[in-house]
């Protein structure tokens, strides 16, 4: 560390010494009091409550009989089920195209907790934020109770008849009908709508995607004669090159690519090299945050670029940045490498896949062979059918758990068409744009409540059970579509199960372990089952049609031209498309990269913030007025670090109006913004864009200013891959503090302490957290949450810094320090320096929550010994114990203690946010083994005590030591990077024990009596001596210097 | 205050008892054979027989029966008593009533198979253990010999015997003193040359006024009413949310006496997850079908669990151990892991005709267990290197405290 001069930021107003955030980062909490009502004359409440005080004691000690609780057990308890032991089913995320094989823990048969599964070879355990807080939109108050009929509530046997009349006499009459989906990665659904098209003939299925890759399809039909998506794996690249794909947060496969990508970034074990990625992209994204070397470009640029380093491979010398290194360092990892491309545009595809066949990636990181089905939108038949929806032609329309209203460019024409269209039905969930305008809603279950399958890709299948009795009066959209085709008695258990047999028996498998397993792998050498998605046979992938990439170069030529500002829209790793904005969960998951909540915003450079005096004042900015031809939206300016400086960015999925109390009137609907190149939709808008920036301010809900180390720099350690390769304790810092005990007159901070230690003979819990290969994703963010019953806050107390989180990815920037820059650079405005600093910063992500200190300041100082140390290594918090003095939240050094200004739970203050705290169904989500903490008290990470517990006592039935991986902490488990791995430092055989490279020692003086070996590992505020129990591995980057 | 509290108690006790006990002392029967294999003989009767509802120095279900000799009417009263209770009862005797009043309704169990020597054989054990004292006390002593002197081991009784004769000469020398008081005063007035302040030493009247007015005793009398309610406030306090003994009446009249106690039925035969979850779980309407399909189908208690399946309506029992949410408490862990008797805590169920709260339930009570109980180890590879570490730093059995019972975590979360 002493050898790193590089400055560590965690926003532009650390990096400016901004006066208030100076002041603000002093202070452990807003000085302000939690006094909060004062429209409703708060103060009166509180003299009211004073003196109510001694009455309600008085009352309460008289009244001190306990009220009668029930305890009423099942009529018939089912076999499966033992009140107070969790269940789990492996079933089946799906949502569109967005797809991961997961395990339902269920507890009393109500799912609680989402996993990933381990079995599946394309999420492989994983999950990331959506999929985890999938379990909490089962619980959404919002969801609709019952079929409807313009509003009004229904039978389904009268809608059954009623839309079975009507699409009868439609169809006689030769009227179109259409049923709308996003991408349907179900093979059985795709039987049922085809039974449904025998019975209706007219009726085409439409699909559409929410983020399309359209192009990629179009590109590899062109270039291979195949319209699909081939599969990639990025664990064989060397070198990978993205432009604008985030293939870590949102694109095609993220969690899949994440545990691909981070197999190539971790270190150890005699592993000593790793992959080296580069990304051209305009916004700074999640992706590009993980890059070695990033390349900020405009939209226009990003797909010039590509050509650029198509041209750089074949000799041409390039001016963007690290296209010619990319280029040098791609040739000589031949085939090991991969380039991607999140553009839309098929030309652009079309030069990618030509590049990955110059480099022979085809076949070792990509495999046409195997193609993925995650996107199979058509966005011209999806065009022809508004047209058709506009001029009338369309005579019955299904939403299939589709909002186009919404997520898509085209809401308003489908809103006008809506009314010439004469039979309307909408299976979605709750009464969401789409579904306001359409006469008949037959709700579809919750993912959670229904049966169905999955192919995500060629051979690879997937099956989703119901872990729950359905809630409400719901039915799957199967049974409607087969109901209303006039099959007699559906039951689509049967049918899907009847569809699979067949299958399954040549497979020699049966439907009980599938079904326990979740996904199966059938070698399909042409056999593909009867889902209709792709034809028969094999393919060998020959080159590329090479006369059609001069044309595609100079198509992007002509439709790519800068134009000033330019705008990029995204996607964000929390909200995603939308479709899950009513969660809360999810609303106030800080992103990884801006850390904001609640809220969408424009992203603008620091030059560009210069350039058009944005302010900045106390966490609050301007806002601005962002116009696109004759649309114009009003949303906030958030400065991003990164950020090109002529590029503004914002996210799709806010500004929802119809999707529930949590998302409605949040942000923005960016989605009419979006634009069409080569005929198909762009997230890049290069033309027509303008920003005026206005007088308002308006606060983001930022957790990103909150809990600044102050300056020590020993929180962050990092190396390159070169000094790592000479010195694999290279990057770390060792302090050292003056004794007269040691000869040498210095020794290391933790062998100086005033604490006796702790003899831990049982068990040693810790963490081990791999900088390099954590992504900052926020899927363990989010598992944390729902593991741990944590409250959602709301938009006004995270600006008051009372978010609860128990863990939160700490993002650090780290530019090049001032000495190391040019003369000319020194002599520049400090305005101009802080652009030079801010263009294009290092980032580096920290998951941080409790250290579990040994000697952990908090324990000394809590005056009802309310957080003590276990002889097992934990820092204990106990609830019932603490009285609020918040002493230990001051004398924590990693400020990872949070305290309960407010009652959460049952408050109509927050009954808007924290919905599944306030109502009977929400409440169905919380963990039991958890307590639900009320005001007053302090709450942080216990290192999921409640499961170490679980754990232990399942061995001890067994008689048996806890194997390691029996007892995993929520955080660790749903990491789709394996970044965090939990496990007892105590048992030799634990993966902690060998990735720490623990030893043990006799050094008695200090009663821990173990040393970490792994040079890399290091504690964060090591100086300190708190010993923690969190070790971190130094992040490393693949980069010539520093 | 408390050892004030219990001085006077004991006292008053020791007083009172010697004074129930003075009068028979004489009256000892003389019936009692004294011979060692009688004595022996008695001990394995007793011990097979009358040991399960009988102590010698505790109560238990039936009386203790320490000095039984003496304090019952007669010999032959004994006799007839433990070959039928329920005649002597009858036959109006006030003794027996006496009895029966404070035990029912749990009867003596009658033993018309013992011979009257045999009876005479269990009380010449009983005799010769109530002589030997409360074993308890013995263990006591033994376990601090190096302390206590041999001669501490004086016989309660000469103690008693002691104390009283110390009262009667205090007694005695308090009425000789107002006696000779009273004498010299009369003496004293007759003279009549008294000096003005002599005569009022002696003719000193006891003002009541005076007294109560007195600062010392307002301060006293304060603090001894403030302590009290002190005292009371505190006990009370720590009676809130205690609800031992909370029996509701249930909407069904189970009677675990029936189930447990008179069929032997096995607890974990109702209560299915006692052994591998954290609730022991209150039967479903199922489990009392595998009998009562075909058994009292008449009776309407049983007819209400049909009622519930015809209805499909759980039956709402109401809870009777109730421990706060924020306690994490695991059935299994006790029971499967640590092989705890359900009794230790829920008491003697198989006895409870309507099933009610035997312990604390309080952290306390939970701590106090976790401090003295021993870690079931046996055949468990979960403990054996703890065992191990714990027996090489200490001669003491691994106690639930050793390995963490005491930390919040165990329970609070």
């Amino acid at each position: 560390m002493s050898d790193n001069k590089k400055t560590y930021w965690k926003g532009i107003e650390q990096l400016t010494n901004d006066p208030a955030f100076v002041k603000n980062a002093e202070n452990e909490f807003p000085e302000f009091l939690p006094i909060s009502d004062n429209e409703e004359g708060g103060s009166s409440r509180r003299d009211f409550l004073k003196m109510m005080g001694f009455g309600v004691a008085a009352v309460s000690l008289a009244a001190c009989e306990a009220p009668i609780r029930k305890a009423i057990p099942y009529v018939n308890k089912p076999v499966d089920i033992d009140p107070g032991v969790p269940n789990y089913y492996a079933s089946t995320y799906v949502q569109g195209g967005d797809y991961c094989s997961i395990v339902v823990k269920t507890r009393e048969g109500r799912p609680i907790k989402i996993e990933g599964n381990e079995l599946s070879k394309i999420s492989q355990g994983g999950v990331n934020a959506q999929v985890e807080a999938s379990v909490l939109s089962l619980y959404d108050n919002e969801r609709l109770r019952n079929p409807k009929k313009a509003g009004a509530d229904i039978t389904w046997e009268e809608l059954d008849k009623e839309v079975a009349a009507k699409l009868n006499s439609i169809a006689t009459q030769g009227g179109q009908i259409r049923i709308v989906s996003n991408t349907v990665l179900s093979p059985t659904t795709k039987r049922v709508i085809e039974d449904f098209k025998t019975k209706y003939p007219t009726t085409q299925h439409v699909v559409y995607d929410t983020a399309a890759a359209e192009g990629m399809l179009v590109a590899n039909e062109q270039s291979f004669g195949k319209r699909m998506i081939p599969s990639y794996d990025f664990s064989k690249a060397d070198v990978i090159v993205s432009f604008g794909a985030d293939f870590l947060g949102t694109w095609i496969s993220p969690v899949e690519f994440t545990k691909q990508y981070s197999k190539t970034r971790r270190l150890g074990d005699g592993k000593k090299e790793m992959s080296r990625h580069y990304q051209f992209e305009g916004n700074l994204s999640l992706t590009g945050a993980n890059a070695d070397y990033r390349t900020p470009v405009k939209p226009s640029e990003e797909a010039k670029s590509v050509v650029a380093l198509y041209q750089a491979l074949t000799g041409k010398k390039s001016s963007i940045a690290n296209i010619d290194k990319a280029a040098a360092d791609l040739k000589k990892a031949g085939s090991k490498s991969l380039v991607v491309s999140g553009s839309n545009d098929p030309a652009v595809q079309a030069v990618v896949n030509a590049i990955n066949t110059m480099l022979g990636s085809y076949g070792t990181t990509i495999d046409a062979s195997k193609p993925v089905y995650y996107k199979q939108g058509d966005e011209k038949a999806f065009g022809t059918f508004v047209a058709d929806a506009k001029a009338g032609k369309v005579s019955a329309v299904i939403f299939y758990n589709c909002n186009p209203v919404y997520n898509t460019q085209y809401g308003a024409d489908i809103k006008n068409a809506l009314a010439k269209v004469a039979l309307k039905i909408s299976t979605s969930d709750r009464l969401d744009e789409t579904a306001d305008l359409v006469e008949y809603i037959a709700p579809d279950h919750h993912f959670l409540e229904s049966w169905g399958d999955a192919n995500p890709s060629k051979g690879v299948y997937s099956f989703v059970q119901p872990t729950i009795t359905p809630i409400f009066k719901t039915r799957q959209v199967q049974e409607s579509l087969l109901t209303w085709a006039g099959v007699e008695k559906v039951d689509y258990f049967e049918y899907l199960k009847g569809g699979w047999e067949t299958t399954l028996v040549a497979q020699g498998m049966s439907w009980d372990k599938a079904l326990h397993d979740g996904v199966i792998e059938i070698s399909e050498s042409g056999t593909e089952t009867d889902t209709g998605t792709e034809e028969e046979g094999d393919w060998v992938v020959g080159p590329p049609a090479s006369a059609s990439i001069p044309d595609a170069i100079s198509k992007i030529n002509t439709n790519y031209k800068s134009s000033g500002t330019e705008l990029s829209i995204y996607q964000k790793i929390g909200i995603g498309d939308g479709t899950q904005a009513n969660s809360p969960w999810l609303q106030e998951m800080p992103d990884p990269i801006t850390k904001a909540t609640w809220d969408n915003y424009l992203t603008v450079s620091q030059a560009w913030a210069v350039e058009n005096d944005v302010t900045f004042v106390e966490g609050k900015s301007n806002m601005a007025k962002l116009t696109v031809g004759d649309t114009s939206l009003t949303l906030p300016i958030v400065i991003q670090p990164g950020q090109e400086k002529e590029t503004v960015g914002v996210a799709v999925g806010y500004g929802r109006t119809s999707a529930g109390k949590v998302a409605n009137g949040r942000g923005v609907d960016v989605y009419p913004l979006i634009s069409k190149i080569n005929g198909m939709s762009s997230y890049s808008v290069m033309s027509g864009v303008s920003v005026e920036v206005l007088p308002e301010m308006y606060q983001v809900a930022q957790t990103q200013t909150q809990q600044t180390y102050m300056g020590r720099e020993t929180v962050i350690q990092e190396a390159t891959l070169g000094e790592y390769q000479k010195d694999p304790g290279a990057g770390r810092y060792h302090p050292h503090i003056a004794t007269w005990q040691e000869e040498s007159g210095e020794t290391s901070p933790g062998n100086l302490s005033l604490w006796k230690g702790h003899k831990y003979k049982n068990h040693h819990w810790g963490l081990a957290i791999d900088l390099n290969t954590c992504t900052g994703c926020s899927a363990c963010h989010v598992a944390c949450q729902s593991e741990n019953n944590i409250p959602v806050v709301g938009r006004e107390e995270v600006i008051n810094r009372r978010d609860m989180h128990w863990m939160r990815i700490d993002r650090y920037y780290s530019s090049r320090p001032e000495e190391e820059m040019s003369e000319s650079e020194q002599g520049m405005m400090d305005s101009r320096k802080l652009e030079l600093t801010a263009s294009n910063p290092e980032v580096t992500f920290q998951p941080m929550m409790c250290q579990h200190c040994n000697n952990a300041p908090c324990e000394t100082v809590c005056p009802v010994a309310a957080t003590t140390h276990s002889t097992e290594g934990l820092n204990q918090m106990t609830y019932n114990r603490c009285i609020g003095t918040r002493y230990c939240a001051n004398n924590c050094p990693y400020k990872v203690r949070r305290f309960n200004w407010f009652k959460y739970h049952d408050n109509s203050q927050f009954e808007d946010v924290n919905t599944y705290m306030s109502n009977d169904l929400g409440k169905m989500v919380l963990n039991p083994d958890v307590t639900v903490r009320s005001r007053g008290v302090m709450e942080k990470c216990s290192l999921c005590v409640q499961r170490i517990q679980y754990g232990k006592l399942e061995a001890k039935k067994e008689g048996r030591r806890p194997n390691d991986g029996d007892i995993n902490v929520a955080c660790a488990s749903a990491c789709p990077s394996d970044a965090i791995v939990f496990g007892d430092m105590n048992d030799k055989e634990s993966q902690i024990y060998k990735m720490l490279k623990i030893q043990d020692t006799e050094k008695a003086d200090y009663i821990i009596e173990k040393e970490i070996g792994e040079p890399r590992a290091y504690h964060v505020l090591e100086e300190i001596g708190v010993k923690p129990n969190v070790a971190y591995l130094t992040k490393i980057r693949n980069k010539d210097k520093a | 205050m408390t050892p004030k509290i219990s001085l006077t108690r004991v006292l008053f006790f020791v007083f009172f008892t010697s004074i129930l006990s003075f009068p028979f002392i004489s009256s000892a029967q003389d019936e009692i054979p004294t011979e060692e294999a009688r004595i022996s003989e008695g001990e394995s009767l007793f011990k097979g027989n009358c040991a399960s509802c009988h102590k010698v120095h505790e109560k238990l279900v039936g009386p203790a029966l320490k000095d039984v000799y003496d304090r019952a009417p007669s010999i032959d009263w004994i006799v007839n008593f433990v070959w039928n209770s329920q005649k002597v009862i009858a036959s109006g005797d006030e003794y027996a009533n006496a009895l029966w009043d404070e035990y029912k309704p749990t009867q003596m169990t009658a033993f018309p198979t013992f011979s009257r020597d045999q009876i005479l054989s269990i009380l010449a054990y009983v005799k010769v253990e109530t002589e030997a004292g409360p074993a308890v006390a013995q263990v006591a002593t033994d376990a601090t010999t190096g302390a206590v002197s041999a001669g501490d081991a004086i016989p309660s009784f000469y103690l008693n015997t002691i104390m009283i004769g110390l009262v009667v000469v205090l007694v005695l020398i308090l009425v000789v003193l107002i006696l000779i008081t009273t004498v010299l005063r009369k003496y004293l007035n007759q003279k009549g040359d008294l000096e003005a302040d002599d005569a009022e030493i002696i003719n000193s009247t006891f003002s009541l006024e005076g007294l109560v007015r007195s600062k010392p005793f307002i301060f006293l009398v304060t603090f001894i009413f403030a302590a009290v309610v002190f005292k009371v406030t505190i006990n009370q306090l720590f009676a809130v949310g205690v609800q031992i003994g909370y029996a509701p009446k249930q909407p069904i009249a189970f009677s675990h006496e029936i189930h447990a106690g008179q069929y032997e039925i096995d607890c974990q035969y109702c209560h299915t997850g006692v052994r591998k979850s954290k609730s022991a779980n209150i039967p479903s309407p199922n489990i009392c079908m595998n009998c009562h399909s075909a058994i009292k189908t008449e009776s309407p208690e049983i007819q209400k669990i049909y009622a519930a399946i015809e209805n499909d309506k759980p039956i709402e029992w109401i809870r009777v151990h109730n421990l706060p949410d924020l306690a994490y408490f695991n059935h299994s862990q006790h029971v499967e892991v640590g092989n705890i008797e359900c009794q230790t805590c829920h008491g003697p169920v198989e006895e409870m005709e309507v099933i009610g709260q035997h312990s604390l339930l309080t952290m306390g009570w939970c701590i106090d267990c976790h401090r003295n109980t021993e870690v079931n180890t046996k055949d468990n590879a979960y403990y054996d290197n703890l065992v191990e570490l714990h027996d090489a730093s200490s001669k003491e059995a691994l106690k639930v405290e050793d390995i963490g019972g005491l930390e919040c975590s165990k329970c609070h979360y």
